[in-house]
């Protein structure tokens, strides 16, 4: 092992080769960016540095040999209920050099995740289960502001609409690809995500990256968005998709901007984000033209009057302790969708910090904010929907029985096509190819086999959201939306049941 | 006395009455008035479908001497909280005559709370507290009865139409119709009800119809919407206090066609929608209509199984859930329209009806009254 401080001997990981496996075929530090794997010329031997190693499982995967295996470094601090070895080897990293600590992805503090306090109803004797493979079985829902009230022309004996609507999505399941940028992930996985909301019938967020030249055509699956950098933002982006989001806030790192690293502004993202080869892409805290819930208004009309009523207004928001409020102000403000970003949302790239530190859980702002727009009598002026921490079929099942009309999905579609979640997002080095613009290991996602995965994983989704349903007796989504009836907590105390408005197991 | 009321100390803490059930109803579509004893020979046949603990029925045309006058029906647990609905009501209303509703001693029938009526006015005053400028007298009687049930302890009124009349209780539906006499009263159009509630035994209020103004319902299913249809009428201002799935129907048609003004096809479309497959292969002004009263109504789509007759002043409608999950059956013999669980309880009235048919799946049978007058 090579010479290094001291302390940085004490790696998160230790990478185990067994040497009667291992062929020294250079196949591990060919995969590794981050040259834990080292080939040795003189020796023609593959050795491995602990220190570099930051647990992705890359080389692991790809060993012919099966010689590797990566595991938590074994080696103990002296036990210690509040220095904990996070905050001993954070203050060493910090002590070296003076920085703001850094990770990807979102929270991952051991705080309550409400989704595994809340358990699903069945249907038992007095009303039937409804199997969805003999019976219809709804998912398809709208998203936009609808009317109070349906107006009706039955004058002349027919009855027919009078009046238009306020444009509206549909979707034929209530989960949607979530806004990650083009500079934070590559070309090849917003193709496939692209290719598999087309398929699917969902939708894609582009993030705040602007939209490559080859994605317009996806523009009927496709939501673009506009945040406080504006990068990308012209005329033709705001009308390529269905649907404009502002963004006000991230779950991962409510209250502050974002900086993509001029290192990763290569010729493409350039273009695309129109700013030059090389420049930082800094995105500030606050949009500077929106220092007000008045100035959202301004916002939120002068991009529908860009894009002459035709396109929906999303105001993403992340969930902080006042969102309801917040919430209620912008569809106010005229918003046609709000989206809730829980602080387990991913991120290509936060303060440590800020990313377990700040915001509250999704479930809580989402039971918060759907009751507060009912309350004032405004729920069906704007749709809900959630992100930030939704990991399988059944979170989507109770973030719609909690209120949300459909859900956002981030990390589940970047695991899809192999994330690890290993946190490093923010290096640029992702060995998977995902969170990388290297072309060597961008090249790594298959654009056509990360759209087959990322429509595979919708479609296993909604067979388990049709089962759950079905196995309640209902057959549309829309009645299970906000429908807390079909919930119950359990292990949940007093404040937390009456936030999420839902009664205890056994109640 | 039991407790009429209970104390709904969270907006979400409340129990929702499961229950089984037989359904029978019948309309004279001229308007011509038939006893009561008719639809309670009916019901009684459908015994079985019940098990005791609920019966009642609903009757249009019964009171012809206050037609204009809203009859209000109500049951207290006891003497001090029917004198204090009753103060209440004086000070909301012009109350031109009271009494109790006559019943018969019964053996079957206990426990019997003190049931009284009064054919009222709202008094449109300017000091009216729960009255406000623009109101119709309809929106004034449903405000005035949802802040009664909620917040007047121990009273519930359980009927508020005009010129007609909503009589249940814990029973066999037969016995009570023998408690309430109806045998004396005649309408033109009947309901009734016989339950089988799986839990909530003993609960007067929780017994069927479930009526606001002239809107009743009977109902024979389980609501698995009703979490969402619930939340969906307050934002309206309807509070559901009766502990029970069925009252969101009376609560969400009112809203649909009283106050949003749709026609009752429209209603049921809105209730029961068709499938998104048969929507799609619609002709455009059909299917466009369709995606919008989804996409505005979503949260009143009652979903889980159900068979619901619900009647008004202007007519009868029998109107079964999408996948229809419970029996309903209709029937046709001159100027009457039967509507039924079973088609033993028509013919035990009708024995030879001039048609018989089975109502597909979400698809209303809309019986409207002839003009009479």
């Amino acid at each position: 092992m090579l010479y290094c401080a001291p302390n940085k001997k004490y790696s998160d990981f230790i990478i185990v080769r067994d040497p009667d496996k291992c062929i020294d075929c250079r196949v591990c530090a060919r995969q590794c960016s981050y040259e834990a794997h080292v080939y040795d010329e003189s020796t023609g031997k593959v050795f491995s540095d602990d220190t570099r190693c930051v647990g992705c499982h890359r080389c692991e995967a790809f060993c012919p040999s099966g010689a590797l295996l990566i595991r938590q470094n074994p080696s103990e601090f002296r036990d210690n209920a509040v220095w904990k070895p996070w905050f001993i080897k954070n203050i060493y990293k910090q002590a070296e050099t003076g920085g703001v600590l850094l990770t990807g992805m979102g929270n991952s503090y051991p705080y309550p995740v409400y989704w595994d306090k809340m358990l699903l109803d069945a249907s038992q004797v007095t009303n039937p289960s409804i199997d969805p493979l003999r019976e219809p079985m709804e998912l398809k829902t709208y998203l936009g502001s609808k009317p109070d009230a349906l107006r009706i022309d039955a004058g002349s004996g027919e009855v027919r609409l009078a009046g238009g609507f306020t444009p509206q999505i549909a979707i034929n399941y209530p989960i949607l690809f979530s806004a990650m940028s083009y500079g934070s992930i590559n070309l090849n996985v917003h193709k496939g995500l692209a290719r598999a909301a087309e398929e699917m019938g969902i939708l894609y967020n582009t993030g705040e990256g602007g939209l490559h030249a080859s994605l317009y055509r996806y523009g009927r699956n496709t939501i673009v968005q506009c945040a406080s950098g504006r990068f990308g933002v012209h005329s033709e982006y705001l009308n390529a998709g269905v649907a404009v989001e502002i963004k006000i806030g991230q779950g991962a790192k409510p209250g502050i901007g974002g900086h993509l690293p001029g290192e990763k502004i290569g010729p493409e993202i350039s273009r695309t984000r129109m700013i030059p080869i090389g420049a930082d892409a800094l995105s500030p805290a606050p949009h500077h033209d929106i220092y007000s819930i008045e100035d959202l208004r301004q916002l939120i009309y002068a991009i529908k009057e860009a894009t002459d009523y035709k396109k929906l207004v999303f105001v993403k928001i992340a969930a902080v302790h006042n969102s309801a409020a917040i919430a209620s102000g912008m569809v106010r403000a005229g918003a046609d969708v709000i989206t809730l970003d829980g602080f387990r949302g991913g991120t290509g790239a936060a303060p440590t910090m800020i990313r377990d530190n700040v915001g509250i859980p999704i479930e809580m702002a989402l039971a918060s904010v759907d009751e507060r727009l009912r309350q004032e009598g405004i729920r069906n002026q704007a749709s809900l929907l959630v992100a930030g921490g939704i990991r399988c079929s059944a979170d989507v099942v109770k973030a719609i029985a909690l209120g949300a009309d459909a859900v956002y999905i981030g990390t589940a579609a970047l695991i899809s096509v192999g994330c690890t979640v290993c946190q490093r997002c923010y290096t640029g080095k992702c060995p998977w190819g995902i969170a990388t613009n290297d072309p060597f290991l961008a090249k790594r996602i298959n654009p056509e086999i990360a759209h087959e995965k990322l429509a595979n994983l919708i479609r296993a989704w909604g067979h388990e959201i049709q089962e759950m349903l079905g196995g309640m007796g209902i057959n549309a989504i829309e009645s299970l939306r906000g429908n807390r009836e079909k919930l119950r907590g359990i292990g949940l105390n007093e404040s937390e049941m009456n936030i999420l408005g839902i009664k205890h197991a056994g109640a | 006395m039991f407790n009429l009321k209970r104390t709904n100390h969270k907006p979400w803490d409340y129990r929702k009455d499961i229950s089984g059930c037989g359904l029978s109803g019948l309309i004279n579509t001229n308007g011509k008035r038939v006893s009561g004893e008719v639809i309670t020979r009916s019901i009684r046949t459908q015994h079985d479908r019940g098990n005791g603990l609920g019966g009642g029925f609903a009757a249009y045309g019964i009171y012809p001497d206050f037609k204009d006058h809203y009859a209000v029906h109500v049951m207290c647990d006891s003497k001090t909280a029917l004198n204090n609905f009753e103060s209440f009501l004086k000070e909301v209303t012009v109350i031109d005559q009271q009494e109790r509703i006559p019943t018969r001693a019964s053996t079957t029938i206990r426990n019997a709370p003190l049931l009284m009526r009064y054919f009222v006015k709202p008094d449109l005053e300017a000091d009216n507290p729960l009255f406000d400028k623009g109101m119709s007298e309809d929106d004034f009687m449903v405000r005035m009865v949802m802040k009664i049930n909620l917040d007047v302890p121990g009273a519930f009124v359980f009927s508020s139409g005009r010129n007609m009349g909503a009589f249940k209780g814990v029973g066999y539906p037969e016995d009570i119709a023998d408690f309430f006499r109806l045998d004396e009263y005649e309408g033109y159009i009947w309901t009734a009800h016989n339950r089988f509630p799986t839990n909530t035994p003993g609960w007067w209020g929780g017994a069927h119809p479930f009526t606001i103004l002239d809107w009743s319902i009977v109902h024979n299913g389980e609501i698995s919407s009703y979490g969402i249809n619930k939340r969906y009428l307050e934002m309206f201002g309807y509070h559901c206090t009766l502990l029970t799935d069925t009252e969101v129907v009376a609560y969400l048609l009112d809203l649909l066609i009283r106050r949003h003004g749709l026609p009752i096809e429209i209603a049921c479309l809105a209730l029961a929608p068709p499938f998104w497959n048969e929507v799609d292969r619609m002709e455009p002004e059909r299917k466009k209509l369709c995606e919008a009263i989804r996409m505005v109504y979503a949260s009143a789509l009652l979903n889980g199984p159900f068979a619901v007759l619900f009647a008004f002043n202007g007519g009868l409608v029998g109107l079964n859930d999408r996948i229809k999950l419970r029996p309903l059956i209709a029937a046709e013999s001159g100027e009457t329209v039967y509507m039924a669980s079973e088609e033993s309880a028509i013919r035990e009235i009708c024995p030879d009806p001039d048609k018989v048919w089975m109502p597909k799946a979400g698809e209303p049978v809309v019986v409207k009254l002839n003009k009479t007058e």
